[in-house]
């Protein structure tokens, strides 16, 4: 098989998978009836319609005449530092506090660049540090811990 | 004479000294994140959304609303200076606005766009006064069934028009639809794809969704492009007009103007659309079409006040039927809801300072963007250069602080982090992410009156066709559909969209 427009086959395959997944777990939800809909009714319903936008850009994706015929090209560098960065910053802030977590995603998320420099992004970072702490910390007074859990005596 | 009596209150609300100072604010911030480049009012707001959480739901939406504004007017003087578009809809103003900036006139393109925008936007405010009173009692007399049908209309209305291709479009209305279905089912109690988390028991934050769809993604994918800018380093001198510029361009921000308020009412119509349309109406009027994409200010007036107009005028669907036309206002109808306002006719009657006072402060918003920005043009022009290797990860932080802010929590941030692969996923499959939240928005309600509905009518779905109203929305949606996906016109759109 020779697929010709390989972003629409994905883009296919990605909602027949969410179609089916919605439907598998709405059956387990409580169906209903059409007029007295359960919490699976809905949700049901989409999944199957779902799925069939899914095949019909499938079979388009495979056998259709227009559109492009490139296969999309990742690049894995900006996308895991900066997802990376996120998440750990959503991991590291409680247990190290804003201004470490802070450090971490600036310098973590600025590998990101093609550009990238140690002395800039951690230059970056002091700045930014600074500006946080004055406008979310001192003005505006955002309830978040500042300090290392280990250091402010937190548990 | 209510009318007035109802502009009035509006003026007590807005002018209050608290709310002119978030209006005020909320321009600037906008404007501030508006004008770094790829960076469009939906992002803007996705990133600026939990800075007004802690406030009241008038002045949070007055803020909210400047900050789109400000936007707006961000994105045009970019691409102006850089021939960066910030967004779709101002990716007509860099063809001529750029090519003046180059010519030295810059000054004059960001006064056109300033003003035109500020005329049109005060005629935009004036149609959604008028407007608002009568439809939402239109709406008061819809039933489960109509509402079913309009938003229906509304969906397919708002991808028809506006999306490349139109089955991934639906695909991602569907997904959006399920995926406002996470959380807690309002009617049975149960709990639905939750995976047994907690946090999920609410349903999705719409800021993580927002957030990670645009701000997030937007960044990867800038980052992909590894693109380099070409700063503009002449300098600014003389935003006056001159009078021959301003007698050429009156005209055009008239046509813009009425052209932009009537489109911005259709689903699926606003700023995009009508800035298109604008600038193929001036340049087939124009005397000297040849002269377009050289640096006619009329390429600049026309479509830069139809965006404005259309971007008004597309409240009046929210806030008398509670549909967002497109995705910005999605974004205000989903800032609604976290303050507790289910956008719809109600609003109006149980809610009216709240109303008039965002009609108001819109007009409002207007005029501080004309006092203050035109000023302003040479620091956000300094903000353009500040290389984007430095500018992202404050981005990000920001987008993190104010994730963490939202419910003082951190399983918010990571969701985002999700959100923001999904996105890329989505950009690199050619799918669209703006009718996906569309249909998030919309998702709950329109299951709420599909149940009713359907409960009314004992099972029996044909009283979606029997009732007349509801008859001609699925009509009308079908025959949008319809048309659409006939082969001349799809033709005719490709063509439309390249050009």
């Amino acid at each position: 098989m020779h697929i010709r427009h390989p972003k629409d086959f994905l883009t296919g395959v990605m909602f027949i998978f969410f179609g089916a997944a919605a439907m598998a777990m709405s059956v387990g939800l409580n169906i209903g009836t059409a007029a007295k809909m359960g919490p699976g009714y809905f949700p049901f319903v989409l999944g199957a319609l779902l799925g069939v936008l899914g095949a019909v850009i499938l079979l388009r994706g495979v056998a259709g005449a227009s559109g492009s015929h490139e296969w999309p090209i990742l690049q894995v560098k900006p996308l895991a530092a900066v997802l990376l960065s996120v998440v750990l910053f959503s991991q590291v802030l409680l247990p190290l506090g804003l201004l470490l977590s802070t450090v971490l995603l600036v310098v973590l998320s600025s590998t990101a660049s093609h550009e990238f420099r140690w002395k800039e992004a951690l230059v970056n970072a002091a700045v930014l540090v600074t500006i946080i702490l004055v406008v979310f910390v001192y003005f505006l007074e955002f309830q978040i811990p500042v300090w290392p859990a280990f250091v402010a005596g937190r548990g | 004479m209510e009318l007035l009596a109802n502009l009035a209150l509006g003026f007590q609300t807005a002018a209050s000294p608290m709310n002119l100072l978030y209006c005020l604010v909320g321009a600037l911030i906008g404007t501030l994140i508006g004008v770094l480049p790829g960076i469009g009012p939906v992002q803007t707001i996705a990133i600026l959304l939990p800075t007004t959480f802690a406030l009241p739901p008038v002045s949070a939406l007055i803020m909210l609303a400047g900050i789109y504004y400000g936007a707006q007017y961000g994105g045009s003087t970019t691409s102006i200076l850089v021939n960066v578009p910030g967004e779709a809809s101002s990716v007509v103003t860099c063809l001529d606005g750029h090519q003046m900036a180059r010519q030295g006139r810059a000054g004059a393109a960001l006064t056109i766009a300033a003003l035109g925008s500020f005329v049109a936007g005060c005629f935009a405010t004036l149609v959604l006064a008028v407007l608002a009173v009568p439809l939402s009692e239109v709406a008061f007399k819809f039933g489960p069934a109509e509402y079913f049908s309009l938003m229906v209309f509304g969906l397919i209305g708002s991808v028809v028009l506006a999306s490349s291709s139109l089955i991934k479009a639906v695909g991602m209305i569907v997904l959006g639809l399920l995926l406002g279905m996470i959380g807690t089912d309002v009617t049975s109690g149960a709990h639905r794809f939750t995976f047994g988390i907690l946090e999920l028991s609410d349903g999705i934050g719409f800021v993580s969704l927002a957030m990670g769809l645009f701000g997030i993604c937007d960044i990867i994918n800038s980052l992909e492009k590894r693109e380099k800018r070409d700063i503009l380093k002449t300098k600014l001198t003389g935003l006056w007009l001159k009078k021959a510029d301003l007698k050429l361009a009156l005209p055009a921000v008239l046509r813009g103007t009425l052209l932009g308020s009537l489109l911005g009412i259709l689903p699926g119509g606003g700023a995009i659309i009508s800035s298109f349309t604008a600038y193929m109406i001036e340049k087939k009027s124009s005397r000297h079409p040849e002269s377009f994409g050289k640096g006619n200010i009329c390429g600049v007036a026309g479509p830069e006040s139809a965006n404005n107009a259309a971007s008004q005028t597309s409240f009046v669907p929210l806030l008398t039927l509670g549909i967002p036309p497109n995705v910005v206002l999605a974004m205000m109808a989903g800032a609604m809801m976290i303050h507790g306002i289910q956008p719809g006719p109600r609003v109006i009657t149980s809610n009216p300072a709240l109303f008039w006072g965002v009609i108001v402060s819109m007009w409002m918003g207007n005029v501080i963007l004309v006092l203050l920005n035109l000023p302003l043009v040479g620091i956000w022009v300094r903000l353009l250069s500040v290389p984007y290797r430095l500018l992202f990860p404050a981005i990000l932080l920001f987008c993190c602080i104010g994730l963490y802010s939202v419910n003082n929590n951190t399983f918010d941030i990571g969701l985002t982090a999700l959100c923001g692969f999904l996105g890329y996923v989505f950009h690199k499959l050619e799918c669209e992410p703006a009718p996906l939240i569309l249909g998030f928005v919309l998702g709950p309600m329109m299951e709420e009156n599909l149940r009713r509905c359907m409960l009314l009518s004992r099972g029996d779905p044909t009283v979606f066709f029997t009732r007349p109203l509801s008859l001609t929305f699925l009509v009308l949606a079908a025959a949008m559909l319809i048309v659409v996906a006939l082969p001349t016109i799809r033709r005719g759109r490709a063509k439309a969209f390249t050009e």
